[in-house]
């Protein structure tokens, strides 16, 4: 028996009525009464010490209410911004946190730091007031790319990080890999540079803070992906408010991708205003504050070698990789080249022996953390562009060197030599999937006819592997995270037979509304429209640890399925209670309470009625019918599979055109699969958007960032995508109730390195990311 | 944006003795807007053309193109009479930015603006076009002077330019990645006087090319031109293309402009 609108069914998404019809509940929609307007002035300099600040001009301007800097919150007691991550350098020292103030104290290290918050009653009067301040600067010399930072006499950007360095980590058997590559027939050598992106959701940052001085509590009003870190971190390191006394609320908010995880300066200062003026406080990130400020994602130079026998078969595999951080230690900007990296290094291969390095670094830059994918789509590119190189190099087809070296699916669980435990998978039937979409065979016939039109036509595979369902608290505690990172959810029925979820975790985008809601419509027969998911508000829901690293579903969703479970336990006694048999007797199917072996039975609706209405009720049983849960997972989940790019290039010009795309991907079951492709869709256009267009630049002299707005800064658009060819491969996975992998990165993993391998092949030389028309043209050029 | 006075004279009188020192005229607000909005410029009050009638409209004479200033990029785009007068402008205009600049944009406020990277301007000098002001009449290669830079006095305002019509013409863009105004374009048209060929985006301001206009003169062909090389010192060079790159496609343009023109 299924269910109308159950686990596996294509339903409309719920939430997207609201959006599309403008009815959405975004931060800037919404205003307090007696509400005054913060502007952040920020720093024109890459790198400056602070001599002074006179605010005497700017507190005199018309409609100002106060304005504050860094020496205001100090005093206050506020403490400053913290990583939440402890890496481990080789040598045993802990990784380098400098301090990280809201506001800047006494120097600025990058364009667009915080330097004071002014609050005024509209928003260009704060505005107007900021040009009044004057800051004294002393302006330094900046450094902005990561191989100078690190350089013998660059400019020393913290005294608590010496020469930039904040950790030298290091994971896998080095004197194994040596001796691996002593052995060798071929080594394959790759240098990569992995671009900076900036992250582009659609709406902005913003924050409102409301204080209440009749409770003394504080309420921030936040676009954040994660509310209840949020609240810990500002409660238990800056002492904004203790937990109890502050709420922090996430309401629809559209887009992360990451950048909404962080705890960030601009949130902290605006809460802890509103209680300093007395008034609720609002601040909204423009465009342009947005590029300077929501923290990066990527930036690593890399060197890779992969070690091969006289058969093509891997032995051994060395990375070394320096990670750009920025001017300051983002909330798990340590995680993510070194655990979110590192550990995905071995990709889908068997491969005695790995050995990767780390030196992650400060710069005068917006500071990088976690962007969809993290650390995950960084190791997939090493992997799959060497995989192709070397197939080169052997003069193999890249598509065979794989299948050669794929784990075999008759080998799990299978460790890898960097820590990590797969436990299911099946890497070639996904592979000769998207071989099979895309037509591999009928390649050289399309090139000859490409090549007839005096175009260069190539094709390109990257089989990729992350590690997502973030993650069981044990692991990832004895890897150095300050959290643990299981997932919380209550199961409510509401005496007339609704539904009220509360999730730990965050939708802003991935539609939880429709997924969470099917879960419950299958398991417990409920309409889906009777189903309510709430989320993002500390104060309604159980403490959660928010949504990113594709955990929702495996993390969040079992933990729904843990009290869906318990409710039916609870069920079972009363349906048991009511028609006068065991409970040993009692069978549950989608809602329908029956009794073995007879017609008897009660739904779902009338034994939650029972519960609240307890007139006839087992004596021994509490009433009420609603059930929470904490689900604590006792491994990553490993979604993988092979997306395949195919493009043609016009060598006059160097323009690159997407000619097919095809996608396999292994998620282990799907709950809803229209918005899973939506989910790869997106994906894949992010990492197109890498591939061929993204990159944050800045200017090497001065600091200045380049890429400022969408006129510099190249978004992928509708006409820059082929139309996708998507399928699945569903290997359940093992360690979840619901077999689910998790699929919102996915897509931006494979297609970097799918589409740069296309585009190799092509052109027959190696190129960096962005693949420019000018790069490319160049490439074709200078053979 | 800083705060300033609004007027939306009928007139076009009205409209230049209501102009002062620290003011600007508003067309479409596609350029102007978001420098406003950004505070990177300051006006003490904005003079709106839109309510101006005469500014609006197309009209064809027999071997003349006329449009009025505050004519939408749209409007061009989709105007019968520039299809079959000069379809290549036409086919110009409907690749102006997007829908959203298509609809307020307007010829009148992108040549006053005359940004290095519009299409337009590639348009005016190749077809030898006038522009007409509420003063006098200046030819194109004389309107556009350097980067941002026009011949408009202060207080002067576009009225409208009259394109001769061609015998034929072509537009070839290649667009800037990001923005999608024109990282290069090249604009030939060959007319009673002779064939001209006017590049934007690769220099500080629009300009002839002229060794491919004598080389289209005697063929008019893309081969004719693909061959040509333009001396890149001088040309803009930026995170987006270097100054060879950009030389490079002003030949491949050049010639795919001649296909286009047929
Ligand atoms: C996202 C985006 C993409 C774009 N892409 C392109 C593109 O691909 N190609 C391209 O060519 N352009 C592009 N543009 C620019 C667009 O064409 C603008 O419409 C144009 O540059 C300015 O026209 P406007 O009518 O909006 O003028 P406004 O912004 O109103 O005014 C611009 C300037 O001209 C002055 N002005 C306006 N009208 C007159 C007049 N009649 N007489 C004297 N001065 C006047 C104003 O005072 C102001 O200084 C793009 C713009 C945007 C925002």
């Amino acid at each position: 028996m299924s269910v109308e609108n159950g686990i596996g069914a294509p339903v409309r998404r719920k939430e997207d009525q609201r959006f599309i019809t403008g009815n959405g509940h975004y931060l800037d929609d919404m205003n307090k009464v007696g509400q005054a307007y913060g502007y952040f002035l920020r720093s024109p300099h890459a790198f400056a010490k602070i001599k002074g600040i006179d605010l005497n001009a700017a507190k005199a301007a018309p409609g100002v209410v106060d304005i504050f800097t860094g020496q205001d919150m100090v005093a206050d007691g506020i403490g400053g911004l913290i990583c939440g991550w402890g890496i481990t350098s080789k040598d045993g020292t802990p990784h380098k946190a400098p301090p990280h103030n809201s506001l800047a104290v006494d120097a600025v290290r990058h364009v667009g730091d915080q330097v004071a918050f002014v609050v005024a009653e509209t928003l260009q009067q704060a505005k107007d007031a900021a040009e009044l301040i004057e800051v004294d600067y002393e302006p330094l010399t900046p450094v902005t790319n990561i191989a100078k930072a690190l350089a013998p006499g660059a400019p020393q950007i913290h005294e608590e990080a010496p020469g930039n360095l904040c950790f030298d980590w290091e994971l896998g058997d080095k004197a194994a890999t040596d001796t691996a590559f002593a052995k060798a027939a071929h080594v394959t050598k790759l240098d990569l540079v992995n671009n900076r992106l900036s992250p582009n959701p659609m709406e902005p940052r913003a924050a409102l803070g409301d204080y209440d001085a009749g409770t003394g509590e504080l309420t921030l009003y936040t676009t954040s992906q994660n509310p209840h870190v949020a609240r810990l971190i500002m409660s238990a390191f800056l002492a904004i408010a203790p937990e109890n006394k502050l709420r922090v609320v996430a309401p629809d908010v559209g887009g992360g991708f990451g950048s909404k995880i962080f705890v960030y300066a601009e949130e902290t200062t605006t809460i802890w205003a509103a209680k300093k003026v007395n008034r609720p406080v609002k601040w909204t990130s423009d465009r342009s504050e947005a590029f300077l400020t929501d923290a990066h994602g990527r930036d690593h130079v890399t060197h890779a070698e992969l070690a091969t026998d006289a058969d093509g078969k891997i032995l051994g595999f060395k990375v070394s990789t320096k990670a750009n951080m920025g001017a300051y230690l983002s909330t798990f900007a340590s995680a993510v080249p070194t655990y979110l990296y590192g550990t995905l290094l071995s990709g889908q291969y068997k491969i005695p022996s790995i050995y990767c390095e780390v030196q992650a670094g400060f710069t005068n830059t917006t500071a990088v953390d976690a962007y969809r994918g993290a650390g995950r789509p960084e190791a997939t590119y090493v992997v799959e562009r060497i995989m192709d190189t070397a197939a080169r190099d052997l003069n193999m087809d890249p598509t065979e060197f794989r299948l050669k070296n794929f784990i075999p699916s008759d080998a799990y669980p299978y460790e890898t030599p960097v820590i990590m435990t797969y436990d299911a998978g099946d890497y070639a039937t996904a592979m000769n999937m998207a071989k099979d979409m895309i037509d591999y065979s009928g390649f050289t016939a399309r090139k000859a006819k490409s090549e007839a039109n005096g175009k260069l036509r190539g094709i390109g595979s990257a089989a990729y592997i992350e590690a997502c369902g973030i993650a069981p608290s044990a692991a990832v505690g004895s890897l150095g995270a300050g959290v643990g990172l299981w997932e919380s959810a209550e199961v409510r029925f509401n005496p007339t037979g609704s539904v009220t979820v509360f999730t730990g975790s965050h939708s802003h985008g991935q539609g939880h509304e429709t997924t969470f809601a099917q879960i419950i419509s299958d398991k417990l027969g409920v309409d889906i429209n009777s189903v309510e998911v709430v989320h993002g508000d500390t104060d309604k829901v159980p403490f959660g640890m928010g949504t990113y690293g594709s955990r929702s579903l495996a993390v969040g969703g079992s933990a729904i399925v843990k009290a869906v479970d318990k409710i039916v336990e609870k069920s079972k006694k009363i349906a048991a209670h009511l028609m006068e048999a065991s409970v040993e007797d009692i069978e549950h199917e989608h809602g329908v309470f029956s009794v073995a072996g007879t017609d008897k039975k009660l739904t779902m609706g009338e034994i939650a009625f029972a519960a609240y209405v307890p007139h006839n009720y087992p004596a021994d049983l509490e009433p009420g019918m609603a059930e929470n849960a904490f689900y604590d997972p006792l491994n990553f989940t490993f979604p993988a599979g092979t997306h395949i790019a195919e493009v043609e290039i016009d060598p006059a010009t160097g323009v690159v055109e997407i000619v097919d795309w095809a996608a396999a991907d292994d998620f282990g079951n799907i709950i809803n699969p229209m918005i899973v492709e939506g989910q790869v869709h997106g994906g894949v256009a992010q990492g197109i958007g890498q591939a061929l267009l993204e990159g944050v630049q800045y200017d090497e002299e001065s600091g200045q960032l380049l890429t400022g707005s969408y006129m510099d800064y190249c978004m992928p658009r509708a006409d820059n995508l082929p139309s996708f060819r998507i399928a699945t491969t569903n290997t359940p996975c093992p360690s979840n109730p619901l077999g689910v992998k998790g699929c919102g990165e996915a897509g931006a993993i494979a297609a970097p390195a799918a589409l740069m391998n296309a585009i190799v092949n092509a052109i027959g030389r190696d190129i960096d990311m962005p693949a420019t028309p000018e790069k490319v043209w160049r490439a074709i050029n200078t053979h | 944006m800083y705060s300033f006075d609004y007027e939306r004279p009928s007139g076009v009188n009205e409209a230049a003795s209501a102009l002062g020192e620290d003011d600007k005229f508003l067309a479409g607000g596609q350029t102007l807007l978001p420098t406003l909005k950004l505070r990177l410029s300051q006006v003490d009050k904005l003079v709106d053309l839109g309510a101006i009638g005469e500014l609006k409209g197309i009209a064809k004479s027999g071997s003349e193109l006329t449009i009025g200033a505050m004519t939408t990029h749209v409007t061009v785009a989709n105007s019968g009479d520039v299809k079959s007068a000069i379809p290549a402008l036409g086919s110009l205009a409907a690749h102006i930015g997007d829908a959203q600049v298509r609809n307020r944009g307007t010829i009148g406020g992108s040549i006053a603006n005359n940004d290095p990277a519009a299409d337009y301007p590639a348009a005016l000098v190749a077809l030898g076009a006038t522009v007409h002001t509420n003063k006098r009449s200046i030819s194109a290669e004389d309107f556009f002077v350097d980067l941002f830079e026009t011949a408009l006095e202060d207080d002067e305002l576009v009225t409208k330019v009259s394109f001769p019509i061609p015998e034929k013409a072509g537009y070839a863009k290649f667009p800037n990645p990001a923005s999608r105004f024109a990282l290069v374009g090249v604009f030939v048209a060959k007319t009673a006087s002779g064939v001209r060929v006017a590049v934007t985006g690769a220099g500080p301001s629009v300009f002839r090319q002229s060794d491919m206009e004598a080389a289209l003169g005697s063929n008019f062909a893309a081969d004719a031109v693909s061959g040509i090389k333009t001396d890149a010192s001088g040309l803009n060079s930026d995170i987006h293309a270097s100054a060879d790159y950009r030389s490079h496609l002003i030949s491949v343009m050049a010639a795919r402009a001649v296909t286009a023109a047929g």
